[in-house]
């Protein structure tokens, strides 16, 4: 069922070396602090931690009791505390209130904070202004990347996409160059980086001013090419409902650090089971990247196959069958264990799917992308809003329509809103300010003036050093001219051919067949002409800052090992959805590349759009 | 070459040797007498202080003056502090004067004052009567004793942690003789007081008695620890001298020296690899040397002289000259000894020879090779060629072991060029001019870095640049380097223009890599020049190294900008808390607005420290949307209604300035609907509040409440569409059958009759369903029919529609148990339907 593969496709690096890394960092910090401790992990890091350093690894390191970051008065009897977070100032202010609470009934207890992946002046300047910078001593766990599965890094951090697209702080951008640097160190060095975005362009040179401060080392380079992409170059693809396997299983159950948890309807059991899906799982490897039509054939085939293996037993005299049990048996059954969970998993997403509201969803969708009867369109969204179907649908919905047809009319702006606000409640009106901002969901502007806003942008990016960093602003200056990208590259295939999801021809598939997203095609268009020429068009409607830039001489022959050439690191800053990386592979098999993701999280349409919300702040 | 052997003289098996290092170079009218002296070791600097209690008269002041190791003035002032009683050098060449009142004075090589520490509080009372300074792996020490017989240390004069050690049992005034000693990582004092030997440590004073110290003596009155901490002499009134382990558990040798007045300095001489350690003991005209063999050598001494204690031997200054006294090393000894047949000293009269152009060459060449040593003597020759002072004997065995080395296939080059490479630079050092006499073995000991560094500190940067050239030093730690102490030296010449320094500067470090301009800068910040300091700082490619030099300078501004361009938030956030706590609020926000980075980096900063701040921001820009949206955000975190509507007014009146009327109607209607429900909360008892319009008409007709539904339906003019929808489910999910069908005929539905089929249908009510798939429209029959499971409706609709599509769909629902003939006319009809 898999894809034929064109050409020998090159081995990928060992990515496990960064678990390892950060292991023994960790060990190395948990040793600082001799003897028994109490160890409080910030919420959002308990399942990356859980990847790199179990309970019992801990437990070796004479940490006593975890507990989770809860901004809760503590219990712990322990005379040493050690707090792993990350760099916020909501955690940092809530150990102050720790600290102070013992210091207020006169506890003595030692205290040290590990901030992961690195320390930012602002919570050190709150502990010394609350007092307590000498009560504690501070560290930092480098622990930049996750490796999720073979191809898969991650940074774990989704707050990136807000912060630095909607608030406009940069301050992950640096932390990005770190990852980036981290990377580049061991299976570097890089000959050739593209990129395109400004987020993209800054964490470059972060990079690279890193490369220049440290000593390099001259080595084999496991990985040759580097291709770095905002996320908001393209809001399109992450906002469209996901239709690949993979996808599918985040969009409806949530895939948390590479791991799922099906419930009770999924395991057939009245307990619900935590899942590691990646390339380990035979089953779900090879129905990843698959169409989701595709997929219930796939296992009913498989489950044939499983039934088969397990009948030969029957002819078999003893001794055949004491190799059977001892070989095949043990392998089998877990294949079956898995299989039967993935087709729990599949018919539960079926029920849900193949419901009626979800195909016209779908469609919806696709005269979205095509540009197709969208008054249709408009009064379904309208109807979805009235009706009080899910709240972060409607706004993708929303936002979709807005970004395909770069804005809404004043009229249908008006009016959409202000039902969405009597059917969720007024204080969307946040919200939509967000989604203004970010260039989401807009208002279209009449002709080619330019607003104050605009113009007030325009100023300052003609004065070099503001123009570099006026992120927040750009998005304002920026249309999304969706449909005009659409045409030149070619997104949407057309309509009147029946696509073949069995026998995918193009990235499309993962949307079956209706949409190839924006941000693959751009890669594959970079790499197919060794950079951006004859893109220019493209790049100045997408607001450009794109970069291609050939390491100087110290990569020592750029065509040395073509392997590492053949392999590329494509890092997304905002996230990336599992879409987007099945159509990767698709690209790599095609062209004999193989792709390894980085990004800063996960991502998908739900992910997203709950990241702009800003009721519960 | 006899010659070579004239100043060995033998000790036991071993042989001790004198090398003249330099003719001094200074004039001292005294000699060395009447002088604190202290010499540094590794070559290092001397220093000479005129005693003061000898002076005539108390107000003049004595004069200090340091010198290289050859002579060579390097500084020259009176003292002007108070008396000193111990003078000594750091491990960086640092001059320690430790005074009386227990004050610790450091100058640097050139006599410029550095800073100066206290031995603490008791002393200034007690004084101090002793002082020694020494080395440890933890850099330099000092210790004293007080007047009150009390010792203090402190481990390292950089990290300053005073230790007072416990009190010495009967000990009045400064002990007989005493010892800082370097043990297990721990720093402990030895003390004699008459007889009696105490080890003092930072708890206890433990007495303790050298195995084997002959009977007769009744007081140790000298004593010496060797270089590397291990061995231990003791002198003792009777003219016995102890030699041991400082642990005090072996006895190497007890010599008896027939000399019983107290040596004025004693001490170890001893090389790594060892074959006769020995102590050298210094009187007035005598130097003895005591071998662990119990034979001494004699030397009598035409001058005053002062001892220095090396790794690898004894250096002796005196007021003209400058020796070192060695054991002879066994490579030179093997070689020169006379009559010597050892592979080296064959192979060195071979090429003497042979550059004689004599056969006998060829003799000694095969008596080494039949021997099959001749790999041998290559080697000890370059380890001789090492050990040896004179440039013309290091060539004379380089050149026989070159020599050597032709008749060898695989000896490693490597051993010879380095040699070569080391004694290079150890002439280059050891000339009169630069003044450090360095033997191989202690360079090694010291490493290039080091001796680069120490070059650096005598300002010596053309020499340190061609080493580190000719040694090929990664540029980063050599010649970057020394450009780097070079260009902060000039910064601090006061007659030169800024100007012309900062082109000499940017000239001569050009692109040299891994150099900080921002260090140069800031140094010449500290000599008060700011405006060089900038200059230089605009050559600095990092701009985020820039930042820190120009907020100490007071350009906040500039280091903003440069901050941001580093593109490193933290500090942009540095210079922002700057700021905030330099300028007024009025300016820092100005300043703020023209720097978006920094300020949406404090606007998040504020978000979640200072919420008003965040209002002040918005007030100062104007910017009346993002007001308004404050005041909604902090409505949400009321929980009182007035508080809450007050803080909705004060939005809406924000977003009536932002001209943005939506906002404004659409915060005024929230309004209202708080208002309303709060009305029926307190009427009816509803939990309405904080509702959406949507949530609250559902609960509304949920509860029956269809006439206050239809109020809120009509104040807020909700879209007909989502209020039948409303009622619709509502009722479908009380069930409320009656209710729904007078709906359903109450006026024509704006949404149809199909959701009426599909919610009766979700609740499983066929029957009600059914009631409505006639008025359904014709488009949306067949749906309704299939809704309600009515197969054959579905096909007479679907026929009667002609749509191919939806006779499909009809088709596809049917199952093997349909009717034939009804199967049979969905066929017809949708070929029928097809070739239209």
């Amino acid at each position: 069922m898999a894809h034929s593969v064109r050409r020998d496709a090159p081995e990928l690096p060992d990515f496990s070396l960064l678990k390892r890394l950060a292991r023994d960092q960790l060990i190395y910090l948990l040793e600082q602090l001799p003897g028994k401790k109490d160890l409080f992990i910030e919420a959002d890091l308990m399942s990356p931690l859980d990847r790199i350093a179990n309970v019992t690894t801990l437990k070796e390191h004479e940490v006593d009791k975890l507990y989770k970051v809860e901004h809760k008065s503590i219990v712990s009897t322990s005379d040493q505390l050690c707090f792993l977070i990350r760099p916020r100032i909501q955690t940092v202010k809530w150990i102050c209130d720790v600290v102070n609470a013992d210091k207020a009934v006169g506890k003595f207890r030692r205290y040290k904070v590990i901030f992961c992946p690195q320390k930012f002046y602002a919570c050190e300047t709150l502990l010394e202004e609350q007092g307590i910078i000498g009560d504690v001593t501070t560290d930092e766990w480098s622990f930049y990347l996750l490796p999720l599965d073979d191809d898969i890094i991650s940074l774990e951090l989704p707050e990136f996409f807000r912060d630095n697209f909607l608030e406009g702080d940069q301050r992950w951008v640096r932390t990005a160059g770190s990852a980036l640097h981290l990377l580049h160190s061991l299976y570097g060095p890089f000959s050739k980086v593209y990129g395109i975005g400004r987020c993209s362009k800054m964490a470059y040179e972060s990079w690279r001013e890193q490369v220049k401060e440290g000593e390099q080392r001259v080595r084999q380079a496991d990985i040759g090419n580097v291709f770095l992409i905002d996320r908001d170059v393209d809001l399109v693809t992450p906002l469209c409902s996901q239709v690949v396997y993979e996808g599918l299983v985040d969009d409806i159950f949530r895939i948390k650090c590479g791991c799922v948890e099906f419930g009770p309807d999924v395991t057939s059991s009245d307990k619900s089971m935590k899942v590691m899906l990646n390339s380990q799982d035979k089953v779900f490897n090879e129905i990843r990247n698959e169409h989701f039509s595709q997929v219930f054939g796939f296992l009913s085939q498989k489950a044939r196959n499983l039934q088969t293996a397990y009948d030969k037993r029957s002819g078999m005299d003893i001794k055949q069958m004491k190799t059977f049990v001892s070989e095949e048996l043990k392998g089998l059954k877990k294949e079956h264990r898995l299989l039967s969970l993935h087709i729990g998993a599949s018919e539960s997403m079926m029920k849900k799917k193949t419901k009626q509201d979800f195909q016209e969803m779908l469609k919806t969708e696709h005269s979205l992308l095509e540009g197709f009867e969208i008054r249709e369109c408009i009064s379904f969204i309208e109807e979805h809003i009235n009706r009080q179907a899910s709240m972060v649908e409607s706004m993708r919905l929303l936002c979709l329509l807005s970004l395909t047809e770069n804005g809404l009319l004043p009229k249908d702006y008006r009016s959409l809103k202000a039902q969405y606000l009597q059917s969720y409640g007024v204080d969307h009106l946040l919200t939509f300010s967000n989604l203004k901002q970010l260039g989401l969901l807009v208002e279209q502007q009449p002709g080619e003036t330019l607003t104050v806003m605009e113009s007030r942008v325009g100023k300052l990016v003609n004065d070099k050093t503001a123009g570099k960093l006026t992120d927040a602003f750009s998005s304002l200056a920026k249309k999304s001219n969706f449909r005009a990208l659409s045409r030149r590259l070619n997104l949407v295939p057309k309509s009147d051919e029946e696509y073949d999801l069995r026998v995918p021809r193009d990235m499309a598939y993962i949307f079956s067949g209706a949409y190839i997203p924006l941000s693959c095609k751009l890669i594959e268009q970079v790499l197919e002409r060794d950079g951006w020429t004859g893109l220019e068009e493209v790049t100045r409607m997408i607001n450009g800052h794109e970069f291609a830039v050939t390491a100087g001489s110290n990569g020592s022959d750029p065509r040395g090992r073509s392997d590492a050439q053949r392999i590329i690191l494509v890092m997304f800053l905002g996230g990336c959805t599992y879409s987007e990386i099945s159509a990767l592979r698709f690209l790599g098999k095609e062209k004999g590349y193989k792709f390894v993701v980085v990004t800063t999280a996960i991502t998908n349409s739900a992910r997203v759009l709950e990241s702009m919300l800003d009721n519960h702040a | 070459m006899a010659f070579i052997t004239a100043n060995w003289n033998p000790l036991g098996d071993a042989f001790y040797r004198q090398i003249e290092l330099y003719d001094m170079g200074w004039s001292l009218r005294d000699g060395l007498k009447d002088c604190m002296v202290a010499a540094a070791p590794y070559g290092g600097p001397i220093v000479l202080l005129e005693w003061q209690s000898q002076r005539p008269s108390p107000s003049a002041r004595p004069q200090l003056e340091i010198y290289s190791s050859s002579g060579v003035s390097m500084a020259s002032f009176p003292w002007k502090s108070g008396p000193v009683r111990q003078l000594g050098w750091t491990v960086c060449d640092d001059l320690l004067a430790i005074q009386e009142d227990g004050t610790v004075l450091i100058y640097d090589l050139f006599g410029t004052f550095k800073r100066h520490f206290s031995m603490g509080n008791e002393v200034v009372q007690n004084q101090v009567l002793e002082a020694k300074v020494f080395h440890s792996p933890y850099g330099t020490g000092v210790a004293i004793v007080t007047g009150a017989s009390r010792f203090t240390l402190a481990m390292n004069i950089d990290d300053l942690k005073l230790r007072r050690l416990p009190e010495v049992p009967g000990l009045q005034g400064a002990p007989s003789c005493w010892a800082v000693l370097t043990q297990d990582r721990q720093t402990k004092v030895l003390l004699a007081n008459g007889a009696d030997l105490y080890i003092l440590d930072n708890t206890s004073c433990t007495p303790v008695t050298p195995p084997g110290l002959s009977p007769q003596a009744c007081s140790i009155i000298n004593m010496a620890v060797s270089f590397s901490y291990k061995y231990l002499a003791l002198f003792t009134d009777s003219g016995h001298l102890w030699m041991g382990s400082t642990n005090l558990k072996d006895k190497l040798s007890e010599v008896e020296t027939k000399v019983r007045s107290a040596p004025k300095q004693m001490v170890w001489s001893r090389r790594p690899k060892s074959q006769q350690p020995s102590v050298v003991l210094m009187w007035d005209r005598l130097l003895l040397v005591a071998g662990v063999c119990k034979e001494t050598i004699q030397y009598t001494l035409d001058e005053e002289c002062v001892c220095v204690a090396e790794l690898d031997g004894v250096r002796i200054v005196g007021a003209s000259r400058h020796e070192m006294l060695q054991e002879v090393p066994s490579a030179c000894e093997d070689i020169f000894k006379i009559a010597s047949m050892a592979p080296g000293a064959l192979l060195l009269e071979a090429h003497k020879e042979y550059e004689k152009c004599s056969q006998k060459a060829d003799e000694y060449l095969r008596e080494i090779k039949e021997q099959s040593v001749l790999g041998e003597a290559v080697k000890q020759c370059v380890e001789a060629a090492g050990y040896e002072h004179e440039p013309e004997t290091q060539k004379t065995l380089l050149r026989a072991a070159s020599f050597g080395k032709c008749f060898l296939s695989n000896f490693p080059p490597e051993p010879f060029v380095s040699m070569c490479r080391d004694l290079r630079v150890l002439n280059s050092v050891r000339d009169y001019s630069v003044g450090i006499p360095l033997t191989h073995t202690q360079y090694k000991q010291m490493t290039v870095q080091v001796l680069i560094d120490r070059l650096v500190y005598r300002k010596l940067y053309p020499l340190a640049i061609e080493i580190c050239r000719y040694l090929k030093t990664p540029e980063y730690q050599g010649v970057s380097r020394v450009l780097k102490h070079w260009a902060c030296c000039k910064v601090q010449q006061k007659e030169e223009p800024d100007e012309s320094i900062a082109r000499a500067v940017s000239v001569k470090l050009g692109e040299a890599a891994g150099i900080s301009y921002s260090e140069i800068a800031a140094r010449a910040y500290e000599c008060g020049r700011t405006e060089l300091a900038i200059k230089l700082l605009e050559f600095e490619p990092r701009s985020g190294e820039q930042v820190p030099l120009l907020l100490k300078m007071k350009r906040s501004q500039l280091g903003l900008s440069k901050a941001i361009e580093s593109g490193d938030t933290d500090l942009v956030y540095t210079v922002v808390t700057y700021l905030k706590n330099e300028m007024n609020r009025g300016d820092f926000f100005m300043t703020l607005r023209n720097q978006p980075v920094a300020l949406s980096l404090y606007r998040q900063f504020c978000k979640h420290q200072e919420q008003e701040t965040l209002k002040d921001l918005f007030n100062q820009d104007d910017d009346h949307h993002e007001l308004g949206n404050f005041y909604v955000r902090a409505s949400y975190k009321e929980s009182k209604l007035e508080a809450r509507l007050s803080l909705l007014q004060s939005a809406v009146d924000e977003y009536n300035k932002a001209k943005n009327e939506f906002a404004a109607k659409a915060t005024e209607e929230e309004m209202k609907l708080l208002r309303f429900q709060r009305r029926l909360d307190e009427e009816k008892g509803e939990a309405l509040l904080g509702l959406s319009l949507h949530d609250t008409l559902h609960a509304l007709l949920s509860a029956n409440y269809h006439k206050q539904a239809e109020q809120l339906y009509r104040d807020f003019r909700v879209p007909d569409k989502r209020y039948w929808w409303l009622k619709l489910t509502a009722l479908a999910e009380k069930e409320d059958w009656d209710e729904l069908e007078k709906f359903a005929k109450s006026k024509k539905s704006p949404i149809g009759y199909l959701p009426f089929v599909e919610v009766c249908v979700k609740r499983h009510n066929k029957y009600e369903a059914k009631k409505y798939v006639s008025k359904v429209t014709p488009e949306q029959k067949v749906k309704a029919h299939l809704a309600i499971g009515d197969l054959e409706g579905a096909a007479e609709a679907a026929i009667e529609r002609r749509s191919e599509g939806e006779i499909s769909t009809v088709l596809a629902r049917c199952s093997p148990t349909t009717d034939r003939a009804l199967l049979e006319r969905l066929n017809r009809a949708r070929s029928t339907a097809a070739k239209k």
